[in-house]
């Protein structure tokens, strides 16, 4: 295989990974809380639509950017108040705020257009790539790694700083501490309620920020069910990645390099059927979550916070 | 000042009875202001919605068309979550059921000579065995490896869904189909008989009929027999379901079967009822709706023919608004989640009451 094909395939999958570290790192930071969203697919979609809305009026990606981030903490937070303070079931609360997402987006984007037509077709503003000085210039990965979109740039810096905040900061340590056992952090004064609001809003904010990425930079403009279910995929690499940011990186470049492959694949005019080449990603999720969760249990390691999906109420805990 | 919230001696059944109806009340009010910022009259939206549901026999005919599929998808939810097994996967195994409803016109039997009913009955058991096959995926995954069902049964629907398009744009494209996209059509006599006159105006099928008897059954083995107790404790208090000596695999697998068995019988109605072909516009998201109207029903089977009828109609209204006002059909979509919203937030009331605390008194 030779370096161009090489250094292209690189690329497209920091790009097709993108979105997924961020919606992935949102999740971890929400379930490191003991709160599971399920969410994640509707809000995605929304900050999708919203970004690309925002950006595209506005005529600014910045914007756009933080539109999307907006929405899915206003979205996240609905899912906060929802399963915190009234105690609902995490799982359902979050196929609710993944229906509805998805049908909200469904129907801004046949308002949002200009003068209240649909959005699907038309062009807006997007991130183009921005070569960085000197890094842009070292032979093969200079070229895939940093001649890339601003927001790429991004999630370069945020996977340290969710690793770093998590495992060396104090409230890193409160988060962990809410999300293994709610009752001993109360007891040490952590305030639970509070910090699973803000750590499932945060979680939020990252991932409309993913979604924004698909509509305003990885594939620009607005279609009906543009997440494809990446926000599922995410959901299963927070798992793979057994809820720590660092490893996230490992699972959102497989499945970035699984896209990558399959555009390859297709643009070399494979005999093989463009309907299995696009269920690849899916049966890709399901293998690799079987492996990981076999692999788990066989090292006798559950990753998971031993709260995460249970409602903490003071005055029963047992 | 705060609020806080005390459990209540016994469940209020005055609350547990206003929750869903304040739910649905507080929804309209939500999607009218999504309505109202969009540039449109909500009273006159909703009123062309209620028409499009129940206004003409033609309307309130088709709303049980696509109660139909809702109610099967819906039994098959609410089963799977009756033990805590969370099965998202009832769209695939629907399209599961209708991709093995047109293989056996189409290529298993296609010389045979066997009388309509025959096929019909050999289809409907093709497609509960098929969609019991894709259910036995996860479930066996769940049961034996611990994975996350919510996940493969997730995947599996995108999965189920590609391979559909792939087959009838594919290799069981009708060659004489002037390039439309679907298998060719099926002989005649293989259609599902409609209900008579007095009951439907057009195309209300035997599919109504299943979902009723399957609702009744499931019922009655839920509460008379050993296997709907084991299901019902499952649910409740596994831990207790494991000390009782209950097998959770057994029970995952079997359930399953028979969650995707009955999801692919909504498949198998769409198919066989309507389309009598495979074609475009079979996976609709009936998949997803099914969930909340489990939900909604408390997974009660009888519970969900109800809803899933109350949520046809949200749907047949939507696509009116569609077609008479220019609203876009997800707005239908949007209510639905909306008022799962407000009844997940209103459960709390039925089990708490919530008291308002002044901040003096905590500091106390």
């Amino acid at each position: 295989m030779d370096l161009a094909l090489l250094i292209s395939i690189l690329t497209v999958t920091i790009q097709a990974g993108t979105s997924l570290v961020f919606a992935t790192v949102g999740e971890i930071l929400t379930e490191r809380s003991g709160i599971l969203n399920l969410g994640l697919e509707g809000i995605m979609i929304m900050g999708a639509v919203s970004g690309f809305a925002a950006a595209y009026h506005s005529g600014s990606l910045l914007v756009g950017v933080l539109v999307a981030m907006l929405v899915g903490a206003l979205l996240a937070s609905i899912h906060a108040f929802l399963t915190v303070s009234l105690r609902t079931d995490q799982v359902v609360t979050g196929l609710a705020l993944t229906l509805f997402g998805g049908g909200l987006a469904s129907f801004l984007g046949q308002r949002l257009g200009p003068g209240g037509r649909p959005l699907v077709g038309e062009v807006g503003p997007k991130f183009l790539k921005t070569p960085l000085p000197a890094l842009s210039d070292i032979p093969f990965l200079g070229q895939a790694l940093f001649k890339q979109d601003a927001l790429v740039y991004v999630m370069y810096l945020l996977i340290p700083l969710a690793a770093y905040y998590i495992y060396k900061t104090r409230p890193g340590l409160h988060l962990r501490a809410v999300g293994e056992n709610p009752a001993a952090a109360d007891a040490m004064g952590v305030n639970v309620t509070r910090t699973r609001y803000v750590h499932t809003i945060v979680g939020g904010m990252l991932i409309g920020l993913g979604g924004a990425h698909l509509s305003l930079a990885y594939t620009p403009g607005w279609t009906e069910n543009l997440t494809g279910g990446r926000g599922w995929i995410a959901i299963a690499l927070v798992i793979f990645a057994t809820w720590d940011p660092l490893r996230a990186v490992f699972g959102a470049v497989l499945f970035g390099g699984v896209n990558a492959v399959q555009f390859r694949l297709q643009a070399a005019g494979t005999t093989v059927p463009a309907a299995f080449l696009g269920m690849m990603p899916y049966l890709f999720t399901i293998i690799v979550l079987v492996v990981i969760t076999w692999w788990e249990a066989f090292r006798k390691r559950v990753g998971a916070p031993a709260a995460l999906g249970l409602p903490y109420v003071r005055e029963e805990r047992g | 000042m705060r609020i806080d919230f005390e459990r209540r001696l016994e469940p209020s059944r005055l609350i547990a009875f206003l929750v869903p109806i304040l739910s649905v009340i507080l929804a309209l009010v939500v999607g009218g202001s999504l309505l109202l910022a969009a540039g449109a009259d909500p009273v006159e939206t909703y009123r062309a919605m209620f028409d499009g549901a129940f206004g003409t026999k033609y309307a309130r005919s088709e709303m049980l068309v696509k109660a139909i599929p809702l109610m099967l998808t819906g039994l098959s939810v609410a089963i799977a979550f009756r033990m805590l097994f969370w099965n998202i996967g009832a769209e695939g195994q629907l399209v599961i059921g209708a991709i093995a409803t047109a293989w056996v016109p189409l290529f298993l039997l296609r010389e045979s000579q066997l009388p309509g009913s025959v096929l019909l009955v050999l289809m409907g058991v093709a497609a509960f065995v098929g969609g019991a096959l894709w259910g036995l995926v996860p479930a066996v995954l769940k049961a034996f490896l611990r994975v996350n069902e919510i996940i493969t049964t997730l995947m599996m629907n995108y999965i189920a869904v590609l391979l559909m398009d792939y087959l009838y744009t594919g290799p069981w494209k009708d060659r004489q189909g002037y390039g439309f996209p679907g298998t060719a059509s099926f002989k005649e006599i293989i259609s599902l008989p409609r209900l008579p006159e007095w009951f439907s105006a057009g195309r209300v099928h035997l599919g109504i009929v299943v979902a009723v008897v399957a609702a009744l059954l499931i019922w009655l083995v839920l509460i008379r027999t050993k296997w709907g107790y084991e299901v019902r404790v499952i649910g409740e208090n596994p831990r207790a379901a494991r000390y009782a000596g209950i097998s959770l695999a057994r029970n995952i697998v079997l359930v399953m079967m028979c969650s995707g068995g009955l999801a692919a019988l909504a498949g198998y109605g769409q198919v066989a009822g309507i389309a009598f072909r495979l074609q475009k516009g079979i996976a609709v998201g009936d998949g997803f709706t099914a969930i909340i109207i489990a939900w909604l029903a408390k997974l009660h089977p009888l519970g969900v023919l109800i809803v899933a009828i109350l949520m046809a109609a949200l749907s047949v209204g939507g696509d009116q608004i569609t077609i008479t006002m220019g609203l876009p059909a997800a707005m239908a979509r949007v209510l639905q989640g909306a008022i799962l919203f407000f009844v997940l937030g209103g459960e709390i009331f039925v089990r708490y009451r919530p008291r308002i605390v002044r901040t003096a008194d905590l500091a106390e």
